[in-house]
Formats: C-alpha cells, structure tokens, sequence
C-alpha cells in the first residue's frame, strides 16, 4: 500500500489548493472525498432534467491570483469583468461595469461623483486588510518578524495619504454599512446594494454594528488586479472544480471520491492518519482538514484528544446561513424589466433601499425568513450553455434572509418561502413564473446536507469581527495549527474566510511546508 | 391565596426563598448547634461551618490522641456514572483512571487547556461505571462541557449526601463499636458500603489530618442517625467533634494544601499571574504523561521541556515558634522569593511548619539561605522578625498509624 505524507480531507476548492501546494513541495498528497465528486460547494448537480446548476456559487470575485499562478490553475476568461445591475421595480436600472462600479449608468452626475469618492475610499482602506490575508494571523505570544514587517507596512500604508485618512480608517472599521452609505450617497438603489453587498451571507442587517465589514472583505477579492472585480470563468462556472482538480493532479495528488472519512487518528495530542467510514485506516504524519472546523473537532477528532476550553470554543462558532439558494429551470431567457441586454451576463441584485435589506434582515433575528426578500440573481447558461437546454435557461440566486434555525421549520417553510421568491421574480421579470421548467430551492438545511456544511454556511462560520483573524475560527486554532499536532485546518473556516479565493488551503499548505524548513 | 391570586412579583419571590437564607446548615447541624460552646462559625461553599466547637487546642489533640467527628457535608460532590465515566474522567484529570480500581479513592486534580489547575480533589471509584468526585470549588458548567462526546451522567449531590471524618488513633475503635463489621480490612483508600438504618454508608479510609481515619457518605436523611450511632459507641473512645480550625493544623503537618489557600483556582482567579500549574503546586506527581490525553497535558509539557514554570511549592521548617503565616520569604535577607501560605507551630513534629510558594529559580536552583519575615502583633505593636527557613520535606508529621492494617485501637 501506498504510503502518503499528508492527507488531505475535502476536496473542496480550498481542500485542492492545499494538497496542490503541498506536492508541489514535495509531499505525496492523498485527498479524501466524502462526496463522489470533487468540487466542494462549487461541484455541480443536474437539478432538472436536462438542466444542471454549478454548484453554490455563481461568480468569482476573490479567486487569488497568487494561488492561481502558483498552483497552475488554468481558468481564463478574467479578462471580462461582469457588470452589476440594480433593478429596484420600477423599471430603470442602475448599472455598475467594470470593477466595483469603475463607472456608473443610470445615476445623476452628482451621485456618481459621490459613489467615485466612497468606492475610493472604501478600496483604499480594503487594501490595507487585505495585506493580512495572504499570510497565517499573527499569533499572540509568538510575534515573527514577518508579522511585525505586515503590521509596519499596515501602518505605513495608513499614514501614507496623511493622517486624516489615517484616522477615517479607525473611524471606520467598525461602523455599520448603513451609517457610511449615508454619509456619501443620496440614491436609495446605490444604498441598497452596498447594503446587500456587506450583509450576504453573514448574520448581519446594513444597520448592525460592524456591518461594514463584509464590504471591506469583498473589496480585499480582485480580479485580474482589479479590486471589486466579478467573472464567471470560460466554460461558466461548471468549469472551476475540474480546473483546481486538474492543477492538483498535476502537481501529483491522488483524489479518492466517495470516500468519507470516520475518525481523524490522534493520541496524546498528536495526528498519525485517518480512518474512513468503511474502516480503512491510512495513516499520514500530517492531516489537513479542508471542511468545516466545526465538523473536524466535534465529529472527526475524538473530544477526549481536545481540551475542555477548545471544544467549547468550537462549538461555540458562530455558523448558521442565512442564505439560500435557488435554482430555476426556464423554458426561455427571462426579461428582467429595465435591464439592459448587454447586462444580463452579469449580476443583477433585486433591491430597493438600504432600509429593505434591513427590514429584510429583522424576521430572521426571531428565526423566520424575510417576506421582502433581497437577491443577487445570474443566469449561468447564458455562460455555460450546456446547463440547460436548447432555447432554455437556467436562472441561479442567492436570496437572503432564510436563517437556518426556522422557527416554524424549513418543510413547511421552504414552498412558502419559494413562492415568496417566484412572486418578486415575477414583479421584476413579468411572466418568468409561466417560463419555470422546475424550481430547486436549497435552503441552509438542504445545503448543510448536500455539502456536508454544518449551518448550511458557506464561510464555515460567521464572518465577523469575533470571528476573524486571530480568532478564525477560535484562537487556539487560527494559525492553521491546532492544539493536535499534525492537524491543520485549511477550509473557509480558517483565515482569511469563505468565497473562492483558495487561501485558507494555500495559507495553511505553505505554513506547513515552511514549519517543515525550520 | 392560591398561586392564580398572587402577583407575578410574589411568585417571583417566593421562587426566590433561598435568599431569606444566605447561610445553609448543613445535614448535622442540629448536632453541631448543639455541641457548641464557644459559637464560632465560619462560611464553607455557603455553609455554617463550626470553626471551632470548644477549645481548637483540645479539638486538635482528639484528632492527633483520640477520635475527632468533623462534618464535611459542605465539600461540593459530583456523582459522575456511565459507560463513559472511566474515559471521561481520565480526559479530565490529571492521574490514570483506569489504574484506580473499584471501591478505590485517589487524590487527583483537574486543569484547564492552559495547563492551570481548577482544583483538586479526591475521586471515589464507586463501580465499574460510578464515581464520586469531591472538591473544594463549584465546577458543574466545567464538567457538563467536559462531557461533550461522551456517554455518561453528572450530577451534582452536595446537598443530599452527608458526609463525616472520623479521624485519630481510636477512630477505627469506634466504627468497630458502632457495629460496622469487618471495617478493618480497609486499607488506606479503600471504599465499603455498610449498611445503617434500611440504606447504606459507604466509608473509606481516607482523610485530611494524616492520621488513621476514615470518611463517611449517607442520605441526608439518614445523616444524624449515623452521627449518633458513632456518637453513642464513641464515647468509651473519647470522641470530640471538631472545627476547622484543628483540622487546619492537622493537614498542614500531613503537607496537604488547599484549594484557595494555598494556591488560587483557575477560574477563581482574577489576575493573570495567580494561575498555578500543577508543578507549581507539587502536584507534579499527579501528571501522568503515559495515559491517554487530558485537559492540560500539552501546556503542562511544554512547560516542563521549555522549562517555563514560575513557581514552585516547599515545605518549609522555621526556626523559633512563631507561626510565620503569610510572611514574605527572602533570599539571602534581602531578595523575595515567595510567600507562606499556612504555618503553624506543630504540636506533634514540636517544629514550625510552614507551607510556602516560591518564585523559581528559589525553592528550585537556589535552595538555601532562606529567611521569613515574621510580623507578630504584640498589643498594637508590630514585632519584626526575620527567621531563619529551611526547606524541608512534606509531609511535616508522618505517623505510622495512617496505613497500618489492621488498624489499631488506640
């Protein structure tokens, strides 16, 4: 039998990228997968027949271009940034192209001037985050040198526009998106995206506290060096996971789908392989846990092999989506009103105001879903025409909030809550619901199930400022070691977080092959 | 008045009676209220507790001459069982559980992830799948989260098992005369159930004083028929009851320390500095890096191979009769190394004793030269003193009756 330095568990983008950095350093890399396909939350299902989804995500705007260039990924079609498009109902639209809104139709003058210095503003201080995302958090205790030279050149990269901009930026940090919006804009729709933009996929309405946050991490994701960037790759999106498998094929790794494991091996505080669920015992001096956090030390690791405090804190990750998503299978491409045609490639985010997200948000703090709820929406056949067939479409949205703990229970509240969705894709798009083939709605239970995501949350937990960092996903495991030796975390779970951007797996493959050189 | 005619707010208080009494009485109250000449009573874990019944001098001399009753109803009592409880306690503590045998007692401690004791305590191996876990400190949120993984039942019993040391040189004398048949074939950490009044006691033969002595556990409600049972058949015997304050002296020549006295709890602590590891404390020999893992065992190792304990606990021997507690330990006369946490003048070692904790490289590279500023209060007057220490090791007493089997009569 083959032996293997390293085991990787998952192979979800992130899982790949690890073992791919891994064997291009020279280990032999085995990774593990439950399901019978590689591709993690961006592996693809027929939902309908002849109509296929691509996976939970519909876009990539943070895909690393170091990991990238560095693992052999060949993705192309960067070169086309995809535009956004606002449509709040009443028929005109806003449209942002290039990245982040570079330029703006469908908004006075005045307020795309004003748009210009908050889009200035906000990726200038993005940039001084994203510094931190590329390298293991600091660890409190164990300052490195590199740590010190990346809190120097933060700081330096503060000061350099002066010390005004300085200090807005510790103004702002923590404000919530709503507050800061205010300040700059006037139009309700441009608001409301900001809005929309900061809160998907966190536990967060546009007024919480801190909200702000999750534009900043969007604005840290670029794409062909363009900050706020969007594209769905050639080939759609279908075509991300078979290019992250290709990469760590190349590189040497072995992949075995449909091979879920049991039990991660660990005694006295030290890792020495797995065992999967059928009983095979594979034994490897490291193990590399690219699902959830959550999953790894409550699940797979033996509690008695953790301490006391550490299970507490791993239980007490915050991890429930609030997000789901749907599929339609349509008979036709829809006619969003208002959208230009030369737009709908890209996203197209139904939202009125700032305030509607908001009181979108409200419901889900007492566990019921939104009944004014806000989407992103694309159409992945129009990129991929295999999704669908001949003179049909597929539409694809994140809808939000649909907390994960439905007080009344998703099996009643799922057919409630799609027709909820259907009704404001009609009042967008007139006569879309005569054109619905089949409706696939995953709320977070269904995509806990269908990709083994406790909470149903695509960034392994809430990502939020408790749970970032150093604190990512708890502090005695945010350096992608963790208090078992040999273990290591390499999922959104970790730092720097969810979307595909393949950092965790890459940040966490180079910290074990660097810990290795000392 | 029914409950569906009173307030919400008189509900609300009658759901609240416990603070009408901020002192509980513990199952033998009734005996100890009784016995009590001089009315000095102290706060155990919430209880009255008798500091002293009659004469602390006298009370201390049936432990070391006669038989003492001392009531520790008060000590916090976990019932811990399940198919799980042996892995479970094993993944708490800091000792190998599966070495402790059935109707076995060890002393043991628990830590957290950080290596820092919480407290320490003694496990009673009550059955295969049962255990009685005694302590110092509340630790019911500590263990429930410990239990995360494993099958297994906790349940806190403080308030419905009562318990009692017997303990000096004739106390097995007064179990053998109050009926308990075949007590003496108890060695030293071994655990009988006998039985009293249709139910059982369970006694062991453990203690706090380092004397021959046993301790007992019933139902509350069998709580003072037993103490007059041992009562009635230890009078021949000259048993006393006692206070804490004899016990105190008593377990300070054993060289026992305790939880808060001697060392701050983890979670008791509020400042980062007063957290002690087991080595810190002399509990080194508890840690048991061979079985499988426990809470703190990483912390506690990287420690011991990065030779980064700070403190360490001696036993100290002082010269003169001063009691020296809570004076400052210096070097040399001049640099401080530590504190005293317990000093007595030993009636039995006829030396001054003292428990002290100091700040390595002293009490660990720098062994003597060793002094201890004694302040005694002398009517509104300080009298300085600084003595002389010398570390010596614990126990401080150590008498040949605590483990002789069987057990002698007097």
């Amino acid at each position: 039998m083959t032996s293997f330095d390293a085991i990787v568990i998952g192979a979800g983008h992130n899982g790949l990228a690890a073992a791919a950095r891994l064997a291009k350093g020279g280990r032999k890399v085995l990774v593990l997968e439950a399901a019978h396909a590689p591709g993690g939350a961006t592996r693809g299902h027929e939902f309908a027949p002849g109509f296929r989804s691509a996976g939970l995500a519909h876009l990539v705007n943070r895909l690393d271009a170091d990991v990238a260039r560095d693992i052999g990924l060949d993705l192309s079609g960067e070169g086309t940034l995809l535009p956004t498009t606002v449509l709040d109902g009443s028929g005109k639209a806003i449209t942002l192209h290039g990245a982040y809104g570079e330029s703006i139709a469908g908004i006075s003058a005045e307020e795309e001037a004003a748009f210009v210095a908050l889009r200035k503003k906000l990726i200038f201080q993005a940039g001084i985050l994203k510094r931190f995302l590329r390298r293991p958090p600091p660890q409190i205790g164990a300052i490195s040198l590199g740590d010190l030279s990346t809190f120097a050149a933060a700081g330096f990269g503060l000061i350099r526009k002066g010390r005004s901009e300085g200090r807005d930026f510790l103004r702002m940090l923590l404000m919530n998106v709503a507050d800061v919006s205010d300040e700059y804009l006037s139009d309700d729709r441009l608001k409301g995206l900001l809005a929309f933009d900061a809160t998907l996929g966190i536990h967060l309405g546009p007024r919480s506290p801190t909200s702000l946050l999750g534009l900043y991490y969007r604005l840290t994701g670029e794409v062909a060096g363009k900050t706020g960037g969007q594209f769905v790759p050639s080939g759609g999106m279908a075509s991300v996971a078979p290019a992250f498998v290709r990469a760590a094929e190349k590189a040497g790794v072995t992949i075995r789908c449909g091979t879920p494991v049991g039990r991660i091996l660990a005694d006295r505080g030290r890792t020495s392989g797995v065992v999967t669920r059928d009983g095979t015992e594979i034994t490897a001096p490291i193990v590399v846990s690219a699902i959830h956090p959550q999953t790894t030390f409550l699940s797979l690791v033996d509690p008695a092999e953790s301490g006391t405090g550490f299970v507490r804190s791993v239980k007490n990750v915050r991890s429930y989506g609030n997000v789901a998503k749907l599929d339609l299978a349509l008979d036709r491409i829809p006619t969003f009103e208002g959208l230009p045609i030369e737009s709908r490639h890209g996203r197209i985010v139904l939202v009125r105001s700032m305030e509607q997200v908001e009181r979108a948000f409200n419901p889900a703090k007492y566990g019921e879903f939104s009944s004014d709820p806000v989407m992103e929406v694309t159409l992945p056949s129009l990129a991929d025409p295999s999704l669908a067939p001949a003179g049909g479409c597929t539409l694809s949205a994140l809808v939000q909030y649909a907390p994960y703990r439905l007080k009344a229970g998703w099996e009643t509240g799922k057919p409630a809550f799609l027709k909820i969705i259907l009704e404001t894709l009609e009042r967008h798009a007139p006569g879309i619901g005569t054109s619905v083939v089949a409706a696939n709605l995953m709320t977070p239970v269904d995509i806990e199930a269908e990709y083994n995501l406790p909470g149903g949350h695509w960034h392994h937990g809430e990502l939020q400022a408790d749970q970032l960092l150093i604190n990512r996903p708890t502090s005695a495991a945010s350096g992608y070691t963790t208090p078992i030796e040999g273990l290591y975390l390499a999922s959104a779970g970790a730092h720097p977080g969810g979307g595909i951007s393949g950092l965790p797996g890459w940040n966490a493959a180079r910290h074990i092959l660097s810990a290795a050189r000392l | 008045m029914n409950a569906m005619t009173k307030s919400a707010a008189e509900l609300r208080r009658a759901a609240r009676d416990h603070i009408l009494a901020p002192r509980l009485e513990t199952p033998f109250h009734d005996r100890l209220m009784a016995l009590s000449e001089v009315n000095d009573w102290y706060n155990w874990a919430g209880y009255k507790a008798p500091h002293s019944l009659f004469d602390s001098e006298l009370e201390y001399f049936a432990i070391r001459s006669t038989a003492a009753l001392f009531d520790i109803s008060p000590m916090v009592k976990y019932r811990i069982a399940g198919p799980d409880a042996e892995r479970y306690l094993n993944r708490l503590t800091l000792r190998d559980v599966m070495k402790l045998g059935v109707n076995r007692v060890h002393y043991t401690a628990w830590c957290d992830d950080h290596g820092h004791v919480l407290d320490d305590g003694t496990l009673f191996r009550l059955g295969a799948q049962e255990f009685r876990l005694c302590c110092q400190e509340r630790h019911l949120p500590w263990l429930l989260d410990s239990a995360f993984g494993f099958t297994v039942d906790i349940r806190e019993e403080t308030e419905e098992i009562a318990g009692l040391a017997l303990q000096g040189p004739t106390s097995y004398a007064v179990l053998r005369d109050a009926g308990f048949a075949d007590v003496e074939k108890l060695k030293p950490f071994d655990i009988a159930a006998f039985p009293h009044e249709g139910s059982d006691v369970t006694i062991s033969r453990t203690g706090f004083t380092g004397d021959l002595g046993y301790e007992l556990f019933v139902q509350r409600a069998k709580a003072l028929s037993l103490w007059d049972r041992l009562w009635a058949a230890g009078q021949p015997h000259a048993i006393r009851a006692i206070g804490y304050g004899a016990l105190n002296q008593t377990r300070i020549e054993a060289g026992f320390i305790v939880a808060n006295a001697d060392f701050v709890t983890a979670e008791g602590s509020l400042r980062a500095l007063r957290v002690r590891m087991p080595d810190e404390i002399g509990l080194d020999w508890l840690v048991d890096p061979d079985k499988p893992n426990f809470n703190g065992r990483r912390a506690i190792l990287d420690a011991r191979r990065n030779q980064t304990l700070k403190h360490i606990l001696v036993g100290l021997e002082i010269e003169g009769n001063i009691p020296a507690e809570h004076a400052i330990v210096y070097h040399r006369k001049k640099h401080e190394a530590g504190l005293v946490t317990a000093a007595i003048w030993s009636p039995t070692a006829k030396r001054n004793i003292a428990i002290a904790s100091l700040e390595r490289p002293y009490g660990s590279k720098f062994t003597d030269d060793l002094w201890v500023e004694i302040y005694a209060m002398r009517e509104l007057k300080y009298q300085k003193m600084m003595k002389r220490a010398k570390i010596v090791p614990r126990p401080f007493v150590k008498l040949a009756r605590r483990t002789a089997t069987p057990p002698g009569l007097t």
